[in-house]
């Protein structure tokens, strides 16, 4: 069982404080791109290359805006990147403090098993579509749940708004079509 | 040195935070998501709200630095990605933070989500160039109302600190005041 709403809503929103006092919004959707170029610059190292100014690329998303997202991944110890790593393993820490996932959901989660039964390679096909679909529509967005949802409409952000409706949106129907049945 | 303890200390809290209210869990995500439990729906909401106030009422005490504000720009790709986010959130259960997350929590159907993510973003990079060429892009950054200080302009007239103080304070009350379900109990379903 999580925690209780409201104890739960307050630590999170804590969350979200100290990240904008202390540095700034969270965001993690970003991070998938840097990967990206960390592995395709590692392949083909003429993927990312330094300029007087910074850092640039042959590829368009990760030139522009001066090459930030190219720099970042060329030093990928910088703060956001750092971040969902260490959000990786914050999770991690918290499930093994109270004892673990059980075998049974490492496998596959209790909602799909009561729609689907013991599928896993269903399962594992629809993640990784669902992977797919979500990042590409996170990078179009410019953001994620985290980026654009949390801390966009935390902020006023009227592209939080717009997210979170378009989001929702989707997601609603999606999810009673997917999964009518109740765990 | 700092930014990345910083990035250390915020992350792991942000990732235990995720783990203990259930965000991680499909389970949970497919709940709010079929609107047959909303658990998830008010901690969102009322984390969304606590941040906001912290945050509006501590620029207004000169207390939190308003050049921390950082607002993405409204353009129509964002509806477009949201619409496709949307979809593949409540078909995985999870979203890019949660997925990451769920990965290292040893949810083995969370790894191929990021392995899938990876590549998305791959094929995001490759087709930039079109959609950035097709204007969908193309949009301002603006809040509510204008944030002293913030540099981005309102969409209303109002004082963007204020408003977002309102916002912050309707956040929490719709948390309070959101029921623990929506959609009806399936006839002959066993009581919980």
């Amino acid at each position: 069982m999580p925690l209780n709403w409201k104890s739960g809503g307050v630590v999170l929103g804590l969350v979200f404080f100290a990240a904008v006092l202390l540095v700034k919004p969270i965001g993690v959707s970003t991070q998938f791109v840097i990967l990206d170029a960390i592995i395709a610059d590692a392949a083909n190292p003429g993927l990312i290359t330094k300029t007087e100014a910074g850092h640039t690329s042959t590829n368009a998303y990760l030139a522009k805006s001066g090459g930030k997202y190219a720099g970042n991944a060329a030093d990928p110890l910088n703060y956001s990147f750092i971040f969902v790593l260490a959000m990786a393993g914050g999770a991690l820490v918290s499930v093994l403090l109270r004892g673990g996932l059980g075998e049974d959901e490492r496998r596959m989660p209790a909602i799909w098993r009561a729609n689907y039964g013991d599928t896993p390679w269903k399962r594992h096909a629809l993640t990784f579509l669902g992977g797919f679909v979500v990042l590409y529509g996170a990078r179009l967005a410019g953001g994620c749940t985290s980026g654009h949802m949390m801390s966009g409409t935390m902020q006023t952000a009227i592209s939080g708004y717009i997210f979170t409706v378009a989001a929702f949106a989707a997601a609603i129907p999606t999810a009673m079509i997917l999964y009518r049945r109740e765990v | 040195m700092t930014t990345i303890i910083l990035a250390i200390i915020i992350g792991a809290a942000f990732g235990a935070a995720l783990d203990r209210i259930g965000a991680t869990s499909p389970n949970w995500i497919g709940r709010m998501l079929t609107l047959t439990n909303l658990h998830l729906m008010k901690t969102i909401l009322l984390a969304i709200g606590v941040g906001s106030a912290l945050m509006f009422g501590g620029q207004t005490l000169g207390l939190v630095e308003v050049a921390n504000m950082s607002v993405k720009t409204a353009y129509v790709g964002v509806a477009i990605g949201g619409l496709l986010l949307g979809a593949g959130w409540a078909a995985a259960g999870y979203c890019p933070g949660t997925g990451v997350a769920a990965a290292a929590s040893g949810r083995r159907d969370a790894w191929s989500f990021v392995a899938g993510g990876l590549l998305g973003a791959a094929a995001y990079m490759v087709s930039y160039p079109a959609w950035n060429g097709s204007g969908l892009l193309d949009g301002a950054k603006l809040t509510l109302g204008e944030v002293p200080g913030a540099g981005y302009p309102g969409l209303t007239g109002l004082p963007g600190d204020i408003l977002g103080l309102v916002m912050a304070a309707v956040m929490i009350a719709v948390a309070f005041l959101l029921p623990d379900r929506i959609v009806s109990r399936p006839a002959g379903a066993p009581a919980e």
